[in-house]
């Protein structure tokens, strides 16, 4: 497993392509790859994948791919679009996979930005869109589609099936027998491997260049701590454009020579999930949220007996589920009790789940609540908070075994180095870094100071033994007007802990009260109206309901009676809120295609429901332009009610660690 | 489009069919030609249902004749039909509720099945082999419709604009070489209409399908046939490119119910 790893003369495995090559000489009966076609689980294996991935390095030659070109890289997760971006590091160029669900003209910015000749793209829906912005890129000469599906009459002559373009890089190949070895001789380390563009929570995106080194270090470091090895298996499910599934789906993959499995569509995750039941699992917290939001939905659907088994267990787990995990002393009651839970509720749960085999799952990406961070680990899945960010591949912090705390995101990962600037921004180096900004030396001076550190906008600080704690963006950390501090993300992280609430955004900023705008969660609030007998008629009816706003309401409340616990944050406590008239929408850039909520846009669209919040206003009526996915677009209008919210006194002064 | 409309396979002729005193067809003739989309529509109560009843075997007409890829009939067989290759889909949903959907579109199957019911209770040899085969296919007819989300769900459990694609799946199992689509897009939203539309002409465009569809939504029919024809009262009163039956002056008196 990683010995054999490690004993491989890691010297000179410093690109992705020669770690390929070495998987396919070691192990190359091993499955690399798998994928679900027609019902079934179909494998390559590493001496498979190799012949591929060259195969596909061919036909991009032959398209006339050069060293330093970058390769546009669309669609869900496919192993032939994985192979693809390795063919274009053996070539020496610089993949560049974008967000699949982006809207065409999205794609336009990448396309100009990155100056695309040739993108490889999964199927018709993509050739459409790329179809589409053509005119506004003319420097995209190819578009090779991986999926032939509904693109038979399609005759332009620069769109190539994958198919022919590996048929004509045989041909190449006959004739340069050598071309490809010599290419893969001539890539260094510190190549750029990869270009992830920033999602653009502030300005436009940004290209983000990792070199070979960078992403190599990160994964091996990672893979090293968790001590994952050839025998590991995972889900390759998130967006390949995402700098997490880079890591673990491809640089980890590759370091440490284990399984990826590719689900069957975006809709079959789940049971994909189960059938696969992977070892090492990644979601960002949205997902474990929705999971659990699907759990408590299904456990109030069930019938008496179980509900009250369901609920009796997760107190016990509660009580000492996390203690176990973490090899702390536990009362043997308590175990005896954790063991009976653990065959009636916890381990048919995490099979329903499809995480029985997991030995270790990560979240990132955004803060995780500590109550749903308490659940997963107290079921006995072994859950950990890692910090990083696209410009430092994911690494930058990790949860060692044991060490778990439920509000800090862990120490500094192996090779990373952490200060805390004195305004609380937390900067980092180490071998993970970028290498720069795609064309933006302006911007890559900004984020690496002098000394080497990149700044992450992250505004946090070192507790005592070394853990890293964040509160928020730094931008975003504001003050009231009495000048108590305000961290929007802690108190909308808390807000969105409840199954019924799906988006929050919280204002203060140089406010003398805390207002927040509500989205609750269609499944769980619409399941909840169904069972009450409230009849609905969409998102912005069942929002506008009397009942749902008294709900809301008593959530509210008690986040308030939270944040009154806390002294640092008992300023905070929400005194006004409205339930938006529609949901937050990546598509109406209200969110980043990550789901991060952008601050500044909403204050700005919605700044009359801001100024009803806080102008003492009982309702306030708006109305707004909605896209639809296929870029239609039409209006929704609403009178919306604001509620003031009882808040508390501070009632404790300790730091948060109640529970 | 790549697809050529080629010859006439199947040539209604004269058809009047009665139940009692009732009079559903009246004399109707029209042809439909291979690979080509022929709609019917009319308004309620026309008698379209009854003539793909006619066509597939259901009813047996009282008059008329029916030449079907150069054989002449009196009347059409359901079982002779489905082995010549038209399977069909209903205007009520006809899917076993209880079954999951790999069920329904294995059902779908069955006339291709070779081996006896003892094979098969047996799951051996031949008739493991040949279920496999099957399986392959039908989950061909699932990546098609984009429906491998709900491959496991009973059908019962599903919403109703689903049920009708697990409907055409069931009939795109049998590999027709003619499908007959009674109301596909009845009680759809504009959403499941569009994705209906999507997979018709997929259907007809890469297998080749010639497809007979009764429908309501006359910008769908409009939009998705190469030639129309049109009933009222058991009487043929148009008949060809949409746009020519578009501005019939009858047909527009059917629909609108103006004076003679």
């Amino acid at each position: 497993m990683t010995a054999a790893t490690s004993a491989a003369p890691t010297d000179r495995l410093d690109t992705f392509p020669r770690l390929l090559l070495e998987h396919a000489r070691v192990r190359g009966a091993r499955p690399a790859v798998r994928e679900k076609d027609l019902g079934i689980w179909q494998s390559w294996t590493w001496a498979e994948a190799a012949r591929e991935v060259r195969a596909i390095a061919c036909g991009l030659a032959e398209l006339g791919f050069k060293r330093g070109d970058r390769l546009g890289i669309i669609g869900d997760n496919r192993p032939r679009l994985y192979w693809s971006m390795c063919a274009a590091q053996m070539l020496g160029g610089i993949p560049v996979p974008m967000y699949q669900d982006a809207v065409a003209l999205e794609m336009t910015f990448v396309l100009q930005d990155a100056g695309i000749h040739i993108a490889i793209v999964e199927d018709q829906e993509q050739v459409d869109k790329l179809l589409e912005v053509r005119e506004q890129c003319p420097e995209l000469r190819h578009i090779v589609y991986d999926d032939p599906r509904g693109l038979r009459h399609y005759t332009q002559a620069f769109l190539h099936g994958l198919d022919e373009v590996v048929a004509a890089g045989a041909i190449h190949d006959a004739n340069q027998p050598d071309f490809l070895d010599q290419e893969i001789a001539q890539g260094r380390p510190d190549d750029i491997a990869i270009m992830l563009y920033t999602s653009g929570t502030t300005g436009k995106p940004k290209g983000v260049c990792q070199t070979h080194h960078a992403l190599i270090s990160a994964a091996r470091g990672g893979c090293g701590f968790d001590g994952l090895g050839e025998a590991d298996e995972v889900l390759s499910y998130l967006p390949m454009a995402w700098v997490g599934d880079n890591l673990f789906s491809y640089a980890q993959a590759l370091v440490a020579g284990f399984t990826i499995n590719c689900p069957e569509s975006g809709d079959t995750v789940m049971t994909d999930l189960r059938e696969i039941g992977p070892t090492c699992y990644f979601a960002p917290p949205r997902v474990f949220e929705n999971l659990l939001t699907q759990v408590m939905i299904r456990m109030e659907d069930a019938g008496a007996l179980k509900r009250r088994m369901f609920h009796y267990f997760m107190g016990v787990a509660k009580r000492c589920g996390a203690g176990i995990l973490d090899g702390k002393p536990v009362p043997a009651a308590d175990r005896l009790l954790y063991a009976l839970g653990k065959l009636l509720v916890f381990g048919p749960l995490k099979n329903v789940l499809g995480m029985s085999r997991i030995r270790v799952a990560y979240t990132a990406g955004a803060a995780i609540g500590p109550d749903l961070f308490r659940f997963y680990r107290s079921i006995g899945i072994n859950l950990k908070q890692l910090y990083g960010q696209t410009e430092t591949c994911a690494y930058v912090c990790l949860q060692p075994d044991r060490q778990i705390k439920f509000d800090s995101v862990g120490l500094p990962a192996p090779g990373v180095e952490i200060k805390v600037a004195d305004n609380g921004e937390i900067l980092v180096k180490g071998p993970m870094l970028l290498k720069e900004y795609y064309r933006r030396p302006d911007a890559t001076a900004e984020s690496i100071n002098a000394d080497g550190y990149f700044m992450t906008g992250d505004a946090g600080f070192l507790d005592e033994d070394g853990h890293l704690k964040i509160i928020d963006r730094a931008k975003d950390v504001g003050k009231l007007g009495n000048g108590a501090m305000f961290a929007p993300n802690y108190i909308e992280n808390k807000l969105k802990f409840f199954a019924h609430i799906k988006e929050a955004v919280a204002f203060g900023h140089d406010r003398d009260m805390v207002c927040a705008f509500i989205n609750i969660d269609m499944g769980a609030v619409g399941n909840w109206a169904e069972r009450r007998g409230i009849p609905y008629a969409g998102y912005t009816d069942l929002a506008a309901k009397p009942e749902v706003y008294q709900l809301i309401q008593e959530c509210v409340e008690q986040v308030n009676a939270e944040l009154a616990h806390d002294a640092m944050v008992a300023d905070t406590q929400v005194h006004r809120f409205l339930i938006l008239h529609k949901e937050l929408d990546p598509d109406d850039d209200e969110l980043t295609r990550t789901r991060k909520v952008r601050r500044n846009f909403i204050s700005e669209k919605y700044a009359v429901l801001i100024d009803a919040l806080y102008g003492g206003k009982a309702s306030q009526f708006i109305e707004t332009e909605v896209k639809f996915e296929d870029g239609r677009k039409g209006k929704v209008a609403a009178d919306l009610v604001i509620r003031d919210v009882k808040t508390f006194p501070v009632t404790q002064v300790n730091l948060g660690r109640a529970a | 489009m790549a697809r050529q409309i080629g010859e006439v396979i199947l040539d209604l002729r004269n058809i009047s069919l009665s139940f009692g005193g009732v009079k559903a067809l009246t004399d109707i003739s029209f042809d439909v030609r291979e690979h080509e989309i022929r709609a019917i529509i009319g308004p309620n109560g026309a008698g379209k249902s009854s003539m793909l009843n006619v066509i597939n075997g259901v009813y047996h007409p009282q008059q008329g004749e029916i030449v079907f890829r150069g054989e002449h009939r009196k009347d059409m067989d359901t079982h002779a039909m489905a082995a010549a290759g038209i399977a069909r889909t209903f205007q009520n949903i006809a899917l076993f509720k209880g079954m999951s959907v790999l069920d329904n579109l294995m059902a779908g199957r069955n006339l291709k099945m070779k081996c006896s019911f003892l094979q098969h209770a047996l799951w051996w040899g031949p008739a493991r082999r040949e279920e496999l085969a099957h399986r392959r296919k039908v989950e061909e007819v699932i990546d098609f419709l984009e429906i491998e989300h709900i491959r496991k769900t009973p059908v019962g459990r599903l919403p109703y604009g689903l049920q009708k694609r697990v409907e055409l799946g069931r009939a795109l199992a049998a590999e027709p070489s003619m499908l007959l689509l009674d109301e596909p897009m009845a009680g759809m939203n504009v959403e499941e209409k569009q994705d209906m539309c999507r997979f018709i002409l997929d259907v007809n465009d890469q297998f080749g399908t010639t497809i007979v569809l009764i429908e309501h939504d006359m910008g769908v029919v409009m939009d998705i046939s190469d030639r129309v024809v049109v009933l009222d009262y058991g009487r043929k009163i148009g008949d060809g490119a949409p746009d020519d039956v578009k501005n019939n002056p009858e047909v527009i008196a059917a629909y609108l119910g103006t004076q003679h």
